[in-house]
């Protein structure tokens, strides 16, 4: 059984199989994400990029496999199982309790938003921290101010979402995921839903974080210029496997496989 | 046939009034328990266990499928024979009304929750909010703005059903004109009358409110 220890990778897909009825979205999916790493997801609709994302915050569950500790189908992350837990020295699939635990190492932006509309900037930003965290009023209000700062609205935080741009909405949702200090920050298509002159100041805001933190990010994106400059990695998906990965400068200058080829293409036409 | 007579009208007002009073009354309370009872159906629904979702969705589906004529007249029967014959009219009526009423406002809060986009979950799930946290602090007050016009017009349609308790003798406005009636022979055209214009004059202008109410939430931030 494989069992990672602390030095292991930060995020491990062990043989991860995910089905939504009949259609298997990722078979047997393996991986290693290792601490800091910025690793970008690439490939076509349905690939099963934002799967690996939602599997990760837990808004989706792994179609469990018989007998784990022999035929994995487990995901870790920072040495412990995530999507299973030890019960008398077997895995198990992991319950609530567990997965709302597991997931307070990882924060997520989403391509919505998802920003609260009832709740002020300051609230968005501030709710998770005092009642998930129990951070004091005071703690949470000053961290927020500081992270509403390093995404360029500090002076928006009695507004109210509907009061602000996508770009700005989208600013907002990344000052509430840091918030929470993840270890792990996914961040799911966060420009495919903005105007694309509001495109360049969320990349901006992004690339900040990746500079002056070690969080592990996990993206997906269809903005191949920001995934070369903020990625270590690059993961070109199709059909719930990996087809080629490597250094962007690789990835991008001198792919070598025809599908990778294809989509970079495509996507370069856009 | 009989004629309208103002004297009489003047003679039957109180009566009326009073049956008017009692109808605000049942309103008052059945309303609460239809506003309470279906916002808790509705989040049980939602979130309760699958045994829970089963129990309640039949249970309800029966109340809306069958008359509130029939439901009151049967607990009316069934506490006083089998439960306890102290229970006035006024207590089981309200409740049944309630509960009848319940099976509708909680239809109204499903479609308030259901309209409420994914996304606000999946953000909650994503920050690990606790689960009174999620109803508390992000659905309800979502749902709410898109359920409060609905689940307020039913309580006025409710409040028109209340001399349906008449049946079991609770003393409404209809029951006192008949009361009249059945004392002097004469006034139960004056008495429906006052009461028809009474059930408007409370239900017009509530109804403007909840209109208003509707209008000023759809203007709000969220």
């Amino acid at each position: 059984m494989p069992s990672p220890t602390s030095n292991e990778p930060i995020i491990r897909f062990d043989r991860v199989n995910k089905s939504f009825g009949d259609l298997n979205v990722l078979n047997g999916l393996s991986f290693d994400i290792a601490p800091a790493e910025r690793v970008t997801l690439i490939g076509p609709s349905g690939s099963g990029k934002t799967t690996i994302l939602r599997l990760l915050m837990t808004l989706e569950h792994i179609t469990p496999v018989k007998h784990p500790e022999e035929n994995g189908g487990v995901m870790w992350v920072e040495g412990e199982p995530f999507s299973h837990m030890d019960k008398g020295g077997k895995l198990v699939v992991a319950n609530e309790r567990h997965l709302r635990q597991a997931r307070q190492k990882i924060g997520m932006v989403f391509q919505q938003f998802n920003l609260f509309p009832n709740m002020t900037v300051m609230r968005n930003v501030t709710e998770a921290q005092v009642h998930t965290l129990k951070r004091s009023k005071d703690e949470a209000a000053a961290k927020a101010k500081e992270l509403l700062d390093l995404v360029g609205l500090s002076d928006k935080v009695d507004n109210y979402p509907s009061q602000l741009s996508g770009g700005q909405q989208q600013r907002v949702a990344i000052a509430r995921a840091l918030a929470m200090d993840p270890d792990i920050l996914l961040l799911d298509e966060v420009t495919s839903a903005l105007d694309p002159e509001l495109v360049a100041d969320v990349l901006g805001v992004l690339r900040d974080v990746a500079s002056s933190t070690n969080i592990t990010m996990l993206i997906v994106t269809h903005e191949m210029g920001f995934a070369r400059d903020v990625s270590d990695r690059i993961m070109m998906f199709d059909k719930g496997v990996i087809v080629e990965e490597g250094a962007p400068e690789a990835m991008f200058g001198d792919p070598r496989e025809e599908r990778t080829q294809d989509f970079l293409r495509a996507v370069r036409s856009e | 046939m009989q004629e309208w007579n103002n004297e009489t009208v003047v003679e039957i007002f109180p009566a009326i009034w009073d049956g008017f009073l009692v109808v605000l009354q049942v309103t008052l309370v059945a309303g609460i328990i239809a506003v309470l009872l279906g916002l808790l159906v509705a989040i049980g629904e939602r979130s309760g266990p699958p045994w829970l979702k089963r129990v309640l969705s039949g249970f309800f589906q029966f109340i809306r499928n069958t008359p509130l004529l029939v439901q009151v007249l049967f607990v009316w029967t069934a506490t006083s024979l089998y439960i306890n014959p102290e229970w006035t009219a006024f207590a089981v009526g309200s409740a049944v009304l309630g509960v009848h009423y319940a099976s509708y406002t909680s239809e109204s809060y499903r479609a308030g929750i259901e309209a409420i986009p994914k996304g606000q979950w999946e953000a909650a799930t994503a920050l690990s909010l606790p689960t009174h946290r999620v109803w508390g602090a992000i659905i309800l007050p979502q749902m709410l703005r898109r359920s409060t016009a609905a689940v307020a017009n039913w309580v006025i349609a409710m409040f028109k059903e209340v001399p349906t308790l008449f049946a079991i003798g609770v003393l409404e406005m209809i029951a006192q004109a008949q009361k009249y009636q059945g004392q002097n022979y004469t006034g139960v055209v004056e008495g429906y009358t006052i009461a028809g214009i009474l059930f408007l004059a409370a239900s017009y202008p509530v109804a403007v409110a909840a209109r208003r109410l509707e209008n000023r939430l759809a203007k709000s931030h969220f």
